[in-house]
């Protein structure tokens, strides 16, 4: 296994290399130069040109890579134009909340998702699975933006049971179990539009599963064994049904990200995904180009992560 | 006796023939109601749009004028006006026109690029194979909307085309392997291995042998995914960073529900527009199911 984690990292080292590279050529496309964020415009062209030299703005592109790489893996992201602060800081009191958010997202997607799926895949073709199977079919076809808006217009305005924008209460001291109850429930909307829509993934793949899994031989030989229902389902059925879901755990964080974006906008949710829409709006493009940075590199631990626990659960792909 | 014998072969020729592809996805479409209904919708909706779009004066629509701001509807603005006094239903009729358009755009060229990537890279194997995948996978490692997001800031030339492009650019990677995954299991069977012992050239292989094989398949992705790309679109509209606003689009007309006075008392904007794209989705999709169970003759109802 171990030899399998140490290839996977070492693919997984050129891949972020390729990206970082992608982005800083990607940031030079970007209109306005780095220094925009940094000087007053209005100071004269010689000023300029010796801050320009002063920063290495003038140095060969694969130098300047050097250094932003090197700043970068420092935790110096660059300075944010708009706010004027160093874009780490920017960033860092938003990961927070997006963590949080993503967080309550999968909870509550695992949690809804693993007992309709199982529910759905052991009760076939009854009035409970025909249900379900038509709340993941409209669910799939549902855009995300769409079923967000639709949820904070009948349950935060309409029905007045949520709040309607920001993370927490303004006025409550951090710390306090006030606080963290308002966090909490400035959370719940939002997590459960996304997490009402990703749980269909899931609940359809643990269907499909669990009712290939039932009609395999070693089922029914366990029924011939004398094993009472609940056995062979919570043991038997569930151990080879359950274990690639918690596999494809990294591929999620991945989706979360796009999630992120539109459910921070419609929820007026200080995460990340605001942060981002917000920097693009303004052209604060060294903010964007960290976030896209970060995301990215968060997808590849995503998938890293979940080739990872795939070999651990699957031994035929050790072997391989 | 040889009369019969000859009658014989024919009958039993007869009673073989298998219906063609066309009459078994037919059949499939109308024994599934709902794919039948969602497949007259669609149409019905194209033709409605495509047409009528012909007719409507666009400037006139996108044109502001502030003393019509607002109006709920009523006989002269069916569905009302917006916060620029534009009329709101002449605006979801271009809109859903355009949405489709790019939607269909974006399809056929990611279906072409992830076709071609695909074959090449699933039926000659080895380094060629090797090299597309490692691109492949660095393409499928970026984070497909941010990326598309900041394409769109970047480009200072817009048009329908270049959005078309952009999303297509970080769109076809799924297809590829789709198709890859698919051409590998068809390099393996026999008469494949059969023709290139013939000495049959590649290209003919591939498109005589390979090709209608993965017709199914292509078939059903690319419809599927026409639903997705609408909604991509819809969503990036819906975010700014689809159309501009003077061209209409569903995406922009939903995202004038971000302002929770038009939320709650404006309905006439939003809801339309959402509906919309969600019944376009469900019903292409719902078709798309059907061509699968098409496909696959276990699953067929027909």
């Amino acid at each position: 296994m171990w030899k399998f984690t140490v290839r996977r990292i070492l693919i997984m080292i050129p891949q972020l290399f390729v990206l970082s590279i992608f982005i800083f050529v990607l940031a030079h496309f970007m209109p306005g130069d780095a220094l925009s964020g940094l000087v007053d415009p209005n100071v004269d062209a010689a000023t300029l040109l010796a801050k320009k030299k002063a920063l290495g703005l003038d140095n060969p592109w694969y130098i300047q890579y050097i250094d932003w790489m090197k700043a970068a893996l420092q935790g110096d992201l660059g300075k944010s134009f708009h706010y004027k602060m160093p874009v780490a800081d920017l960033i860092s009191q938003r990961i927070v909340n997006s963590f949080w958010l993503s967080l309550a997202t999968l909870i509550l997607t695992y949690i809804i998702a693993i007992p309709l799926g199982i529910t759905s895949g052991r009760f076939n073709d009854t009035w409970t699975d025909r249900a379900i199977t038509g709340y993941t079919y409209i669910g799939f076809a549902t855009p995300l933006f769409i079923f967000s808006l639709v949820m904070l217009w009948a349950f935060g305005f309409y029905l007045d049971w949520f709040p309607t924008s920001g993370s927490v209460k303004p006025g409550l001291v951090p710390g306090t179990f006030d606080y963290v109850m308002s966090k909490i429930y400035h959370l719940l909307l939002p997590a459960l539009s996304m997490a009402l829509i990703s749980t269909v993934g899931t609940v359809q793949y643990l269907r499909n599963d669990i009712i290939d899994t039932k009609q395999k031989d070693f089922i029914l030989t366990a029924r011939a064994k004398g094993a009472p229902e609940s056995r062979v389902y919570n043991h038997h059925i569930l151990r080879n049904s359950l274990l690639p879901i918690a596999a494809f755990f990294g591929y999620e964080i991945t989706g979360l990200i796009g999630g992120t974006v539109f459910v921070e906008n419609i929820f007026g949710y200080p995460g990340m995904g605001q942060l981002f829409l917000g920097s693009i709006s303004l052209r604060d493009y060294s903010v964007v180009n960290s976030l896209v940075l970060l995301f990215g590199v968060a997808t590849i631990l995503g998938a890293l992560l979940s080739d990872i626990i795939l070999s651990i659960v699957d031994p035929r792909i050790r072997i391989k | 006796m040889e009369a019969n014998n000859v009658e014989l072969q024919n009958m039993a020729q007869e009673s073989e023939k298998t219906p063609s592809g066309m009459r078994i996805i037919w059949r499939e479409i109308t024994r599934d109601k709902v794919a039948l209904i969602s497949l007259i919708f669609i149409t019905l909706i194209m033709i409605f749009v495509y047409g009528i779009a012909l007719f409507l004066d666009k400037s006139e629509i996108v044109r502001v004028d502030l003393f019509s701001i607002h109006k709920p509807p009523s006989s002269e603005f069916w569905l009302g006006t917006d916060k620029g006094g534009r009329d709101v239903f002449g605006q979801l009729i271009i809109g859903t026109r355009n949405s489709l358009t790019i939607g269909i755009l974006v399809t056929l060229m990611t279906g072409v690029i992830g076709l071609v990537f695909g074959i090449v890279s699933g039926y000659f194997g080895g380094t060629i194979d090797n090299i597309m995948m490692r691109i492949l996978d660095f393409f499928m490692i970026l984070p497909f909307l941010m990326i598309v997001i900041v394409f769109v800031a970047i480009v200072p030339k817009y048009s329908i085309l270049s959005f078309s492009l952009i999303m297509t650019a970080f769109l076809w990677m799924g297809k590829a392997r789709l198709i890859r995954s698919k051409t590998l299991q068809e390099r393996e069977l026999d008469y494949v291995q059969a023709s290139r012992t013939l000495g049959s050239s590649n290209m003919k292989i591939i498109f005589s042998q390979v090709l209608p094989n993965l017709s199914s398949i292509i078939i059903v992705n690319l419809t599927l995914s026409l639903a997705n790309n609408i909604g991509l679109e819809s969503g990036l509209s819906f975010l700014g960073f689809g159309f501009p606003e003077s061209t209409p689009s569903l995406g922009t007309l939903v995202s004038y529900a971000t302002n929770p006075q038009t939320l709650q008392y404006r309905w006439w904007i939003w809801l339309p527009a959402s509906l919309l794209i969600l019944v376009l989705m469900l019903s292409i999709n719902n078709v798309g199911q059907a061509l699968k169970r098409a496909t696959d003759a276990r699953q067929r109802r027909g």
